[in-house]
Parts: C-alpha cells; structure tokens; sequence
C-alpha cells in the first residue's frame, strides 16, 4: 500500500514554487539568457585593451572595472558565460544520456545484465573526479571537447547510479510487470513505462549534476587545466585576475559572484521543488 | 458515571494533492463507556482512522482537526499542548496500529519496545517493567516469553508481532486502549489467535477499547457497541447484536449484504465433460533465488503443482499469504520461468519465458494484479493504457482504436469521458475496471485475477465480482481467480484448489469442497474464516487453535508441508513418505496419508468430543458426517 | 570485492597511462638524444615488453613497495611519496577531527528541528557552501583572515613542526577552507538521511507512545540511519584525499594532490600511477569501514 502511495504522480500539473524557489528560477533563467546573448549584447570586445588603470574601478563605460590588463571585465564576463554554461550543460548532458540509459536498462534487464553494469559503474565511481579529470587532461590537453568529454565521462557512473535506483523502484511496480506480460521489448519499457514515471526526480539530478559540473569545470579553470586563452570562463576570469584579490577588485569578485549566483540559484530551485520531484545527489 | 470518551462534533480536514482542503471527518460525536469496547466500522477512507487517531490528539502529516471537542477522563484533549499530549499517549491512551511489521523499530530489540512507553512517562522501574512485559508475553501466549525480548522484529512472525504490539500497549496500564485494524494483515488462521488473546486480556481488566475495523465479520466477535461510518459522518450506532440482526441504515444493510455473498456462478455444464481444457499446467516447479546447475531454484515455491481449466469456467486458487498463489501465476503468464513441468495452451506448449512466447500466445493470456493504483501507469492517460494492448495485438489505430477503447470502456461500466483522464484521478474500484478493461482489450481465453478484489473495499469488490460473472457469461473467458478469502472465491468459482506451501492439498468442484471429508488444512482454513455472529470466536474447536497457531514450515522434499500444524498426522510416516494425491469418491483430489474413511472416521471423532468437552456451546456445528452431503453453509 | 575493483581500478589507472601519445623515453631524454641512449632506457623501464607483462611488473613492483622511479628527477617514487603523504594524512586528519563532529551535530539538531529558524539558516548556509567553487572558499578565507585580519600566514608549508602556534598557523586555513565544504557536505547528507528515517510508520508509533523530538530522533531515527550516515562520511572523507588539490595549491601546502599535479604535467607516469592508486585505495578502505558501520548497526544483517 505504502508503494502504491509513494507511486509517482502525473507531471502535469502546475508547478508551485515557493518564493525561495522562483528566485533561484529567476537567476538561473537570466544565466541562460546571458549564455545565448551575452556576446551580442557586451559593450566591448573581450580582447581588446581599453583602460590603461590596471584593476580599474567601475565607472561610465565600463560598469565593472578593467582587469589585470585593463580589460572591460562585464565583457569579459558575458562572453565567458557561454563557456561556462555551455560546457557545463553539454557535459551533464552526455553524462545523462550515458547513465541514465545505462541505469534503466541495467533496471529493466536480467540480473545478469543489471550485475555487471552496477559493479562496473561502482568500480569507476571510486576514482575521484579531479584526479581523473587531471590525468586525462594532462594527456590529452585541454580543449572544449576534451574538456565536455571529461566530465561527461567523470559524472556518468553518478547519473548511472541514481537513474538505475529509480528505475528499479518503478520497474517494481504492477504495470511495467504488465507490458512484460504483454511481451513488450525493452527499449517500449523504458521509454513508455519507466522514464514518465521518474523524469521529475530526474530533472532535478540534472540540476544537482550540472552544478557539479561548473564546480568542477571552474577549478579546472582555476588551475589553469580548463578553457585555455583566449577563450575563458568564470574560472580563468577568477585565475587570470587574483592578484586583484587584496584589493577587492570587481575583475575577481564578479566571475566569482556569478559562479555562485548561478549554483546557488539552481540549488534553491532544486531544494523548493515539491517531494516527489527529489532525488538525493552526491557529489 | 462519566463516559471515558466523549466525542462532540468532531471535524478534520486534508489538504489533498492540489492544496484545497476537503473534510474527511464531518460532525462526528460518541461516548465510550468505561470497560466497554466500541467499534469503529466502515469502507476505506471513511475516516476511522483519524477519527481514532484524534482521540489521542494526534493528526496526520497533510491534516488537521478543525473544530469539536475530546474530552478524555475529564481532559479537553484538542487544547493541551504537545508536551501535555505526549505525556497522556502511551500512558493513559495506547494504541495498537494495523502494520506490526512496519511499527517496530527494526534497529532496537523487542523488549526495549515493548516497555518504552513505560519508561518515557516514568510508572515503573525499568526491571519491573521487564517482569511485567515477560508476564503479558505469557498471558498473550507468546513463544518463550523470557527470550523473546531480546530479539529484534525481523525475527518474529506477523501474528507474534501483532500480539508484541498489544503487549506495548498494556504495559503501562492505559485507561483507554485503540485498536487499529490490528487482523487485516494476517491470515485468517492467524487472526483467530490474536483476536482471542485482544479480547482476552481487554476483558480481564476491564479496559476501555475502541476497536477500529473494515470487517464486520471481526468486529462482531470483539464489540459491545458499532459505530457505522461512511464518509468522515456516522450512520448508526447500537449494540453489535441489534446491528447484525435488525440494522437501521441502509447502509449498515448494504455493508452486511456485501459480507456474505452469494453465488454468483451460473453452474455450467456438469462437471467431467470432456471440453478440451484452455491451459494446462502440468507438474510445475518454479522458486525464487539462484538456481543450481539442474535450473533448480534455491528457494522453491510451487512443487509439483498441476491443473486444468476449461473455457469459460472459474478456477479458484486460496491459501495462506506465501502459499505461492501469485508465484502461480507468474509461471503461467512466463514472468516467471519454471524449473520443471509446463504449460499448455490449447494443448500446445508454451515456452517457459514470456519473451519466448508468440505475439498470439501472449494475447491468449492476460493478467490482472491486486493493487489497482500500481498496475496503470501513472503517466498515461487511460485511452493509451487501453490503447496499447489493442494496437500491439491486434494493430488497431487511429479512429478505429478510439472506438474499441470506448467500448471497452462500456464493457466495464465506465464512460467514455474516461479514456482522456489520468489513472490518478480514478478511485479504486474504477482503477480496477480498467484494469480489467486492459485484459480483456487482448481478447484473452484466459485471465489470472491476482486478489482483484482483496484491497477494494466489500461493497466495491463485490461490484467487481459480478462484472467478472457477467464478462465470462458474454465472452466465454475463462478465470483463474487468486484470493486468499474463501468467501470470495466460493462466490464465483466452479472449482477450487487449495494451496498450502506451495503444494496442492485439495482440489475439486466448489460442491466437493462442502462436503466431507476434507483435507486436514481445508478443515482448518474453512473453519477460521470468522462468521458474521456473535460468539462465534468463544465457539472453535481447541483443535482447531492449535492448528491456527503454526505458521507455514516449508519442507524439503515430497513429505506432507502441513505436518507440524496437522493433528491428525502419522509421525513417520506424513513427514517422511511422499504424500499420494487421491481422488475421492466426492469428487475431489485430496493429498493426505489418511484415506477417505480414515479421515471420515476422523472428523466424526473430533466433532463427538468437542461437544462433549465443551458444553458452553448450545447449538451443535451444523456439519457432521452423519448428516451427511451439505455441510458448510457455502 | 574491494581487491577486485582495485584491481579493476589499477588496470584502468595503468591502461589511462599507456594510451598517453608519445614515447617516455624519447621525452625524458629530449629531442637530440641518439638511438642508442633511446634504446637503452627502453630497456631499463620495461618499455620494450607488451603491454600485459609491463602491467604485472608493475603491480608486482606496487605491492613490493617499489613504484619504479620518477621520470623527471629519477628519485626513487616511494620516496617522492613518503615525503608527502604524511602532509597529506595530517591535513586529513586534522579536517576530520575537526569536521565530522560538528557535522553530525549540526546535522541532527536540524533534523530534530526541522522547519525551524535554525534548520532553514542552516540548510541556507550549507546549501551555498556546497554551491560554491573551493577556490572561492579558500580565497575568501585568505582575503578574510590572512589579508584584513592578518591572523595567519596565506601560504603554508610544512618544514617541521617547530611550535604549537606554528602548527596551528600552518594548518589554519586549508583546514577551515576544507572543514568548511566537508561540513557542508555531511551535514546535509546527515540531515537527510536521518528526516528520511523520520517518515517510517515506527516513528509514528513512538510519537504515540509519547515520545518527545529529541527522543525520537536519538534513540528511534539515528540507530536507522547509522548506515547511511557511515556512507556519507566515508563519501566526504575521501574527497580529503583527492579532492585537496584546489586547496593545496592556494595555500602552497606541499601535499599528495600537489605531487600529482605536478606529476601530471611532467607525464611523470609513474608518480601518476602511484598516486592514483593510494587514493582509490583509500577510498575503498573507507567504503568498506562504511560498510561494516552499516552492518553492525542493523540487526537484520547483524543476526540472520
Ligand atoms: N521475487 C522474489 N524473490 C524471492 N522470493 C520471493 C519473491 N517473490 C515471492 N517470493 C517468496 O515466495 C513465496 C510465495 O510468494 P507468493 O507471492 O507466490 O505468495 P502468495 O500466496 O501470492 O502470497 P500473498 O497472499 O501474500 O499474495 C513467499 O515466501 C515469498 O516471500
Ligand atoms: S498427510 Fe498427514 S500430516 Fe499431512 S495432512 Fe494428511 S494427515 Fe496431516
Ligand atoms: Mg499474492
């Protein structure tokens, strides 16, 4: 009884958030927009030098100061936040695609099939993730595919494991026993019976694994592994102008403000999603 | 003298899934006199659960109690704070809830539980708590009361657990005890014991209970008073015996008529009629668990189980929960695969996996579960969960399929309108009519009813029933109907098989299994079933006890599973010899070492000293061999 | 099965190494070095065997403590290691000491008060930590506490331990910057764990048993939890041994993470492999210490 209860409820109805949760949804939502417009709408060319003040402070023109070489940081930070969100996105992305059609096969399959996979994922799943996002990147260097492939790779047995605990809670349910029944194939039972009945929770892991991924992507950055110049992200904003650190200048503390603006506000939305939404994450 | 309760209309309120607030308990005002036990009656989510809950001041997560009075031993109950409640519940007012299972903590060992009330409020040092508790684990009949405690709840059966929880409940000597549904997850040959032991030690003391039930059936063993509800209101309240006898609401009637169904069957050609069967299961062994290198499961269910259907008519399956009723059919429809023995579908066999089977045998047969709200994909509307069978069997599309859907739709007795909503917004009687819909949209020969009915409410149940009778008379499909309620399946089968352990122990006509003699474990189940009369508790048999109590031992082997509880074994020879399967003279198969005399002989001895050993009991039981054919008022 | 996926792991690890593009030899020695001296420290690192026999000379060589020598300074790897790894283990422990404690308080007062001012500033708190980059932290902390208040020294090293206050000094800030996330990390984990306990039809009985919150939560909710939680610390402790690599670099605090850094960039394969395989075996110790937590404190796997 308690299982039929606990059965996922239709996703269509309205979504109520909390007014913690429409906050976080506001700031996420002007990210994204700034990631599709944000080079069209910067004041100046990200490369080209045009303040003569090192760090300089803001002022008419140049909303947020100049950076170690005295350039317009808002720029800077518009053009960078494609890099960081895009990369961030592609990455979680694949990583979904990866685990999360691994996990609800491995749930539908035989035990066999559903043994070998977990055990697999679980092996991967003990190598940390910066030290194998490093020693990829060292060998490989680093690039935007290299970068997406990485991390889409480090976060897959995660998604794996959460998309694979869900499935199985479903796969446990009457009607999917019922499409067996009926001798449907695998491939109508994951699409039909399992994944409408778990994408809520699923979102949310999405939200929670994308944070990791900017996390992540952003200290790669920050070591100087990640987005290599001239491109940069918030990280190698953060990188590039630390010596701007003692003085508080707006170069450094604007990609660190919009790094943390960005996660926090997908955490809110995540934390203010109704119950049945949720799903536990690890990072 | 003052009531213990006094209940004043009383209202509670839910907030449900899109945030409105509905009243789930309406006006609702009784007093419970002291050491009286009133009930609580009435269908699933008529509120007798949070009715009983607010006694103790106590609301669920999701709602609240809006307005009315509880006055308990002289205390305005709904305007004492948290800390005031807390130190009234569990010592003046327990509570016995309906899962004992989910209620213990599986982390702590039994007896900790047990006394915990008892040390939170402070009445009793710790060892004399101990002393207590092993004295109420005596008095309930508990196995080994002195160790019991020391073991943890996974380690206990369900009935012992039920019996824990009314020890937990009497420790510290409450004035007022409830009783949550604390029988409807047991068998009924677990029930028996534990109802007697309730009413036992409630009555002794002299205690005050408030029974909460669906069952009418339990409820006139246990209460001096009923209380009828139906939705969140009352409809009658009286003594047990004037509701049983001269009820005064319809719906008192109603609940009373759905308590005792009729046969619904229409009796179809004599039996022994040569049609060829639909299925034919043939000497299947099927378990759970890694199988050996011979595909020979590590936990085996069913063992050596056979039977034949023929179309158009009803096998029923009973047995105790575990008996592998459900594990039956998942070999039948290829969930399951078995390690032995087949299936045979109009004579063909089947391969043994679903995955193996052809489109068209597939579609011959349909399954259709116990839990309605689990077995419709919640995030489909109705008219594609309908759709799909039609489209993948028969390849209906477009226009052509939206019309088979509403006529399927009529079939079950719902509108058309249906096909558009989510299965979440259907109750779950109309669940189950999909559900069923879904079945018969492959066109089937063969339907398995897993306990289609047994987590709907009597009356809709009941309703479910005869949709099925009336289905098989327009369609000619067979059923194998799964229920571990013999008043259920004697309502609509034509034959019945009696599961035990895996095992068949009997199986023949629904006529036969009127008559004696019977199989040891078909007397026991038979007579376990409560009877809607007063008494009727007081009445059974010591035999019939001690039988009840066991619980199911699985056996290794071709020995008789029922040996440990069966009283009229052969040590030697039932626990060491392969037990024959026999046809009686009655009609019936019957797997026992006693031959048909023998078990006459038997029965007739049992019933000869049980009257004389007990002469509280006026009336003598209305079967007896001596009378011959119709025995047990089906 | 903890040998088995380290072995797995060691293969992985070993296997990641050899796909690297380039020849060792050819870059330790240069672009001008002849034939012969090529030929000659193929020769001396194995590098002429097949792939399979190199990978069990070298596993043999693990587990015999010698991990072959550094290719960018020929120092003996095990060596290279010994000088860091106490570093690290101190770091480590240290943050332990001080995090885990404070974690599973904080995490269980918020379960006991859940919905409360202080679990809603709590969850807030936590939640932006653990949305927040470590170098955000740490740099914070230096602006914080090294810059304006000018309590510690922003780098440090760890040459011998002279003087408690030096010690203290040393390890201040990348324990603070570590404690900071680790406690976040936990707590949350803790707190959820322990409410998700709280939903069980027990807790419902004991509160009608008239328990009171706080009992509820210590004696019925936690013993439920404890594996859980096992599983969460062990989860956030072995993000102490490979996730420091942030924090070691803004302080300058010549760790474990640091070596491998630099070892990755140098292609210093060996050192690489080392490393890689002393973290994953941490992990799998503490996932196996998380395990045993977690069958001790449930009496269904306890007693069959
Ligand atoms: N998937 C499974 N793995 C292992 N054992 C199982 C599995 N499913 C059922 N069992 C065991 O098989 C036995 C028979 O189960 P089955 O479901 O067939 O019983 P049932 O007669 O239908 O009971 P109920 O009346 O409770 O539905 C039980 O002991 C059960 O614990
Ligand atoms: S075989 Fe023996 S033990 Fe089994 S039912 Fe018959 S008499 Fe009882
Ligand atoms: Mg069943």
């Amino acid at each position: 009884m308690i299982a039929a209860q606990k059965a996922p409820a239709s996703a269509r109805r309205r979504l109520r958030l909390p007014l913690a949760g429409i906050i976080g949804a506001g700031i996420v939502a002007f990210w994204v927009l700034m990631a599709i417009i944000g080079p069209y709408i910067a004041p100046h060319d990200v490369g080209a030098l045009i303040d003569n003040d090192l760090f300089g402070r803001m002022r008419w023109g140049l909303p947020l100061g100049s950076d170690y070489l005295g350039r317009d940081v808002l720029s800077r930070i518009l053009v960078g936040t494609r890099y960081s969100i895009g990369v961030a996105a592609a990455a979680t992305f694949l990583a979904i695609l990866m685990g999360g059609t691994l996990g609800m096969l491995a749930a539908v399959s035989r035990s066999a099939v559903d043994m070998v996979l977990s055990r697999f994922f679980d092996m991967l799943i003990s190598i940390p993730s910066k030290m194998s996002a490093l020693v990829v990147i060292a060998a490989l260097g680093s690039s935007i595919p290299v970068l997406i492939a990485t991390v889409a790779v480090i976060y897959t047995p995660g998604a794996f494991r959460i998309w694979r605990a869900l499935s199985v809670n479903v796969n446990a349910l009457d009607f999917v026993e019922v499409a067996r029944a009926r001798g449907e194939g695998t491939a109508y039972l994951i699409r039909e019976e399992i994944l409408p009945n778990i994408l809520g929770p699923v979102l949310t892991d999405f939200g929670l694994r994308f944070v990791f991924a900017i996390l992540l992507l952003s200290s790669l950055s920050f070591l100087g592994l990640g987005i290599q110049p001239p491109n940069a992200d918030w990280g190698s904003l953060v990188r590039e102008n630390i010596n701007g650190l003692a003085d508080g200048a707006l170069a450094v503390v604007m990609p660190s403000f919009a790094i943390a603006t960005l996660t926090i506000g997908i955490n809110l939305v995540i934390d203010n999603l109704p119950g049945r939404w949720s799903s536990t994450g690890e990072r | 003298m003052a009531p213990v309760v006094k209940v004043e209309g009383l209202r509670v309120t839910a907030r449900d899934g899109r945030g409105q607030q509905n009243v789930i308990v309406n006006d609702v005002s009784f007093e419970v006199n002291s050491g009286e036990i009133i009930a609580l009656i009435g269908e699933s989510g008529s509120g007798k659960t949070t009715i009983a809950l607010s006694l103790m001041g106590y609301a669920r997560s999701g709602t609240r109690i809006a307005g009315g009075k509880v006055t308990f031993d002289r205390r305005e109950i709904l305007s004492l704070t948290q800390r005031e409640l807390s130190s009234l519940r569990g010592r003046d007012i327990a509570y016995v809830p309906q899962s004992a299972a989910a209620s213990f903590n599986p982390a702590k060992p039994l007896l900790k539980q047990v006394i915990e009330s008892s040390q939170i409020h402070r009445v009793m040092a710790p060892a004399e708590a101990r002393a207590k508790a092993v004295s109420l684990f005596r008095e309930l009949g508990l196995p080994n009361p002195e160790l019991l405690g020391t073991r943890f709840p996974h380690q206990v059966s369900g009935g012992q657990l039920q019996r824990l929880l009314a020890a937990m409940a009497l420790v510290t000597d409450p004035k007022l005890i409830i009783f949550d549904e604390p029988t409807t997850a047991l068998d009924v040959t677990t029930q028996i014991e534990v109802l007697r032991v309730f009413k036992k030690a409630i009555k002794e003391r002299g205690r005050t209970a408030v029974y909460v039930s669906h069952d009418l059936a339990v409820v006139a063993q246990m209460a001096d008073r009923i209380i009828v509800l139906r939705d969140g209101a009352i409809q009658e309240v009286n003594a047990t015996q004037y509701i049983l006898t001269a009820p005064k609401s319809d719906y008192t009637r109603t609940l009373l008529a759905a308590a005792e169904p009729q046969a619904r069957a229409v009796t179809r050609q004599a039996s022994g009629t040569a049609a060829a069967s639909v299925i034919e299961v043939k000497n299947i062994v099927a378990g759970y668990g890694a199988r050996d290198r011979e595909g020979f499961p590590a936990v085996p269910i069913l063992r050596d189980v056979s039977l034949a259907i023929r179309p158009g008519t009803t096998l029923g399956v009973i047995g105790e929960s575990g008996s592998g009723k459900s594990t039956l059919a998942r070999v039948i429809a290829g969930l399951l695969p078995a390690a032995r023995g087949e299936v045979q579908l109009n004579g063909v066999a089947l391969p043994k996996s679903a995955a193996a089977r052809t489109r068209d045998q597939l579609r011959r047969i349909q399954i259709v579960f116990q839990m309605a709200d689990t077995a419709l994909n919640p995030a489909r509307p109705i008219g594609r969960i309908l759709g799909r069978p039609l489209e993948f069997y028969h390849g209906l599309r477009g226009a052509r399929r939206a019309r088979r859907v509403a006529e399927l739709l009529e079939m079950v007795r719902l509108p058309a309108t249906m096909a558009e909503r989510y299965p979440g917004e259907l109750s779950g009687g109309q669940k189950q009519r999909i559900n069923l819909a879904r079945a018969l949209a492959a066109e089937p020969s063969l339907i398995l009813c897993d306990e289609v009915t047994s987590a709907l409410d009597t009356v809709v149940g009941a309703a479910i029933l005869d949709l099925l009778v009336e289905l098989q008379r327009e369609l000619g499909i067979a059923y194998l109907f799964i229920s571990h309620d013999l008043s259920t399946v004697k309502a609509i089968c034509d034959e019945v098989m009696i599961l035990y352990a895996g095992q068949i122990m009997e199986h023949g006509t629904r006529g036969a299994l009127c008559q004696r003699p019977l199989h040891p474990y078909s007397e026991l189940l038979i007579s376990s079933v409560p009877e809607l009369r007063q008494g009727w508790l007081e009445g059974i048999s010591e035999t019939v006890l001690k039988e009840a109590s066991g619980g199911i031992v699985r056996r290794a082997g071709a020995a008789c599973s029922f040996f440990e509880r069966c009283s009229l074994r052969i040590p030697g020879r039932c626990d060491v010899e392969p037990t024959p399967l026999r046809r009686f003279s009655k009609g019936a198969d019957i797997r026992c070492q006693r031959t048909e005399t023998e078990l006459i002989e038997l029965a007739a001895q049992r019933d000869a000293n049980e009257i004389s050993g007990r002469p509280e009991i006026s009336e003598p039981r209305d079967f007896g061999p001596g009378r011959g054919a119709q025995l047990i008022a089906w | 099965m903890a040998m088995l996926t380290l072995g797995f792991v060691s293969m992985a690890v070993f296997a990641g190494t050899e796909i690297l593009p380039g020849d060792v030899a050819e870059a330790v020695l240069g672009q001008n070095a002849t034939p012969e001296a090529v030929a000659g420290l193929r020769h001396a690192l194995h590098l002429d065997y097949p792939a399979h026999i190199r990978y069990f000379l070298w596993l043999i060589g693990i587990f015999s403590g010698d991990a072959g020598r550094s290719l960018a300074n020929n120092l003996p790897v095990t060596e290279l290691i010994a000088s860091r790894l106490p570093n690290s283990l101190m770091l480590a422990s240290v943050t332990a000491v001080v995090s885990v404690p404070i974690a599973l308080t904080l995490g269980i007062s918020s379960a006991i008060w859940r919905g409360s001012f202080f679990d809603r500033a709590a969850s807030f708190l936590t939640m932006s930590v653990v949305a927040m980059p470590e170098f955000l932290i740490a740099t914070l902390a230096v602006i914080i506490f090294a810059v304006n208040l000018r309590w510690f020294p922003a780098l440090s090293y760890a040459a011998g331990m002279v003087s408690i206050n030096q010690f203290f000094n040393q390890f201040a800030l990348p324990v603070f910057t570590l404690s900071c996330v680790l406690i976040a990390l936990m707590m949350r984990m803790t707190r959820a764990a322990v409410i998700d306990t709280l939903r069980s039809p027990y807790i419902e009985m004991a509160v009608l048993k008239g328990a009171r919150p706080i009992r509820l939560v210590l004696t019925h909710a936690l013993p439920n939890a404890i594996g859980p939680i096992a599983n969460a610390v062990a989860l956030s402790l072995s993000y102490l041994l490979g996730g420091t690599v942030v924090v070691e670099i803004v302080f300058g605090y010549p760790g474990l993470a640091r070596l491998l850094v630099d070892a990755v960039s140098n292609r210093d394969m060996p050192v690489v492999q080392a490393c890689v395989m002393i973290v994953c075996s941490a992990y799998l110790f503490l996932v196996i210490l998380a395990d045993i937590a977690g069958v001790l404190s449930n009496p269904r796997l306890r007693y069959r």
